[in-house]
């Protein structure tokens, strides 16, 4: 580890190519931190937003005619509206209205704090997609099927749980990755509300170590490899999946 | 129109496709109950808070919306720009992607996966502090203002995701095209401008559409790296009001009317063009 720290300082002192992050206790540190926020951020979002986008797509099936029109509101809003403008809305504009509490320490701190307002904004703004989308897959299931099952007396969850929602995540999975992919690319906006993630940390970086265009070379190949890594579960996930006759991957 | 009558039978007649519906943004009343509400929501969520003394949100909105309509107008500006630097560039390297050398082929795909799967923000980063603010060409200093360098910054994931249209869609023409192309000699450029590419235009319409409604929402992020824009606009009435707190609410609600407003028209026709060009 220190051979390989002493051959970036060496590689500083050569040819100026200043890659701080490996060399220096500090910087690593800072952006391990950061990355770690941004895979924390990541993951935590595509959860929530996959159960928003699995609830609201039922929801939309329902009976209850608001219940269908609050959840189409909900989609066509988050969908044609910027997403920073929303985190912005959601954390300034809302948080600033709500109460402070007291924490531990006798501080007045807000009720959510940035970070939390980060996951709420960026895990409505995918789900609204997220709903769309499995809509258009639970649209692929056959009606047939659908009247099978109704048939054997499921009930109108058991259907959904356990027929149309296995076939219809077969359907729609390329674009749910590629959603998900979005979304991860996504979450460098909470940089314009102070979370310490990637970006956040890298800019801080650059700017104590005046190393801008490696510096940023670095960050763009972390968030290839942060995508790559997401795009190569995707793929395993839609293979194990893979049933003949659903979805791209189909007997293949 | 339905004169046949040698042929009996309704089943005999070849299929003809219905006519679509021609393309209409019907407001229906359904659209004004929700910006209304969407109004009197921005309105009233600061006028619970304000008390008496205070202006009313919509006021300070109605008073100030010359210049965040401006600011709104440089948006849509920088948008426009943006996509269609991206879109000359991005046909470009698609005419890469799908060329026979195998060198700039990979060369080209790598440069697309790059710019595709990072993040918008980075590259606006990236234009940012890595274009010169002036350039020196023959003695004359050329400058290169904030906003120059945004649209550039837009332009890259906007010419990687157009590069990847062009490619898919070229691909998804059956190959009989290409073929029929060579066997009535037409050279490769020729098949190219005069067959193939014709053929793509109305394929690539939707999913284009769409990359500018995703353009012109990403273009607030200039705010944060210095243009001043809409976003920059809104906080700066926010402090010139005095920066009551329940003022941001409303502000930032009517910002996202605004692109609302905007983006919804785009997403609808865009869905009626997927509708109508279904085969």
């Amino acid at each position: 580890m220190d051979a390989i720290a002493e051959w970036f300082r060496t590689l500083y002192d050569t040819t100026g190519i200043n890659i701080t992050v490996v060399y220096d206790a500090y910087d690593r540190q800072r952006f391990i931190e950061g990355l770690g926020m941004t895979i924390m951020l990541s993951v935590v979002t595509i959860f929530t937003s996959l159960v928003i986008g699995v609830a609201g797509a039922w929801a939309q099936s329902s009976p209850l005619r608001l219940l269908r029109f609050a959840i189409n509101g909900f989609v066509t809003v988050f969908r044609n509206t910027p997403p920073l403008v929303q985190i912005f809305f959601f954390y300034f504009g809302l948080g600033q209205i709500l109460p402070r509490v007291e924490d531990a320490d006798g501080m007045r701190v807000p009720l959510i704090d940035n970070v939390e307002w980060a996951i709420i904004s960026l895990s409505l703004f995918a789900g609204a997609f997220n709903v769309e989308i499995f809509r258009s897959g639970i649209e692929a299931v056959p009606r047939t099927t659908v009247e099978a099952a109704e048939s054997l007396g499921y009930t109108r969850l058991g259907i959904y749980r356990h027929v149309v929602l296995p076939l219809a995540l077969r359907v729609c999975l390329p674009a749910l990755s590629n959603n998900l992919v979005n979304l991860v690319k996504t979450t460098t906006l909470a940089y314009a509300i102070a979370v310490p993630e990637l970006l956040y940390v890298s800019k801080q970086i650059w700017t104590d170590s005046q190393n801008v265009p490696v510096m940023m070379l670095i960050l763009l190949a972390t968030y290839t490899v942060l995508v790559g890594i997401l795009v190569f579960i995707m793929h395993r996930w839609e293979r194990a999946l893979a049933i003949p006759g659903y979805g791209q991957g189909a007997g293949r | 129109m339905t004169e046949r009558p040698s042929v009996p039978f309704a089943v005999l007649h070849p299929y003809r496709r219905p006519e679509p519906r021609p393309f209409r943004l019907r407001l229906r009343l359904i659209h004004g109950v929700g910006i209304a509400g969407a109004v009197a929501l921005i309105g009233g969520a600061a006028f619970a808070q304000g008390g008496t003394s205070t202006r009313s949100a919509f006021e300070v909105i109605l008073q100030w919306s010359p210049l965040l309509l401006s600011g709104f107008l440089f948006n849509i500006t920088i948008s426009v720009l943006a996509m269609l630097l991206g879109t000359i560039a991005g046909i470009a390297l698609g005419l890469v992607l799908i060329g026979h050398n195998p060198v700039t082929r990979w060369t080209g795909w790598v440069f697309t996966q790059f710019f595709r799967n990072s993040p918008w923000l980075v590259l606006l980063f990236f234009a940012m502090f890595l274009i010169p603010y002036e350039f020196r060409v023959a003695g004359t200093t050329i400058p290169f203002p904030d906003w120059i360098k945004a649209v550039i910054g837009f332009s890259l994931p906007v010419m990687a995701n157009v590069a990847e249209l062009v490619r898919g869609a070229v691909r998804s023409l059956p190959s009989g095209q290409w073929e029929a192309a060579e066997s009535l000699a037409f050279s490769r450029r020729q098949t190219l401008w005069m067959i193939i590419l014709p053929q793509c235009v109305k394929r690539m319409l939707p999913p284009w559409m769409n990359l500018y409604s995703l353009v012109t929402m990403a273009t607030v992020q200039a705010s944060i790296v210095g243009v001043t824009e809409m976003l920059t606009l809104t906080s700066q009435v926010h402090a010139a009001e005095g920066g009551r707190p329940d003022l941001l609410a409303p502000l930032y609600g009517f910002a996202m009317l605004c692109f609302f407003l905007y983006c919804y028209p785009i997403e609808r026709f865009t869905l009626y063009l997927e509708r109508r060009f279904k085969v």
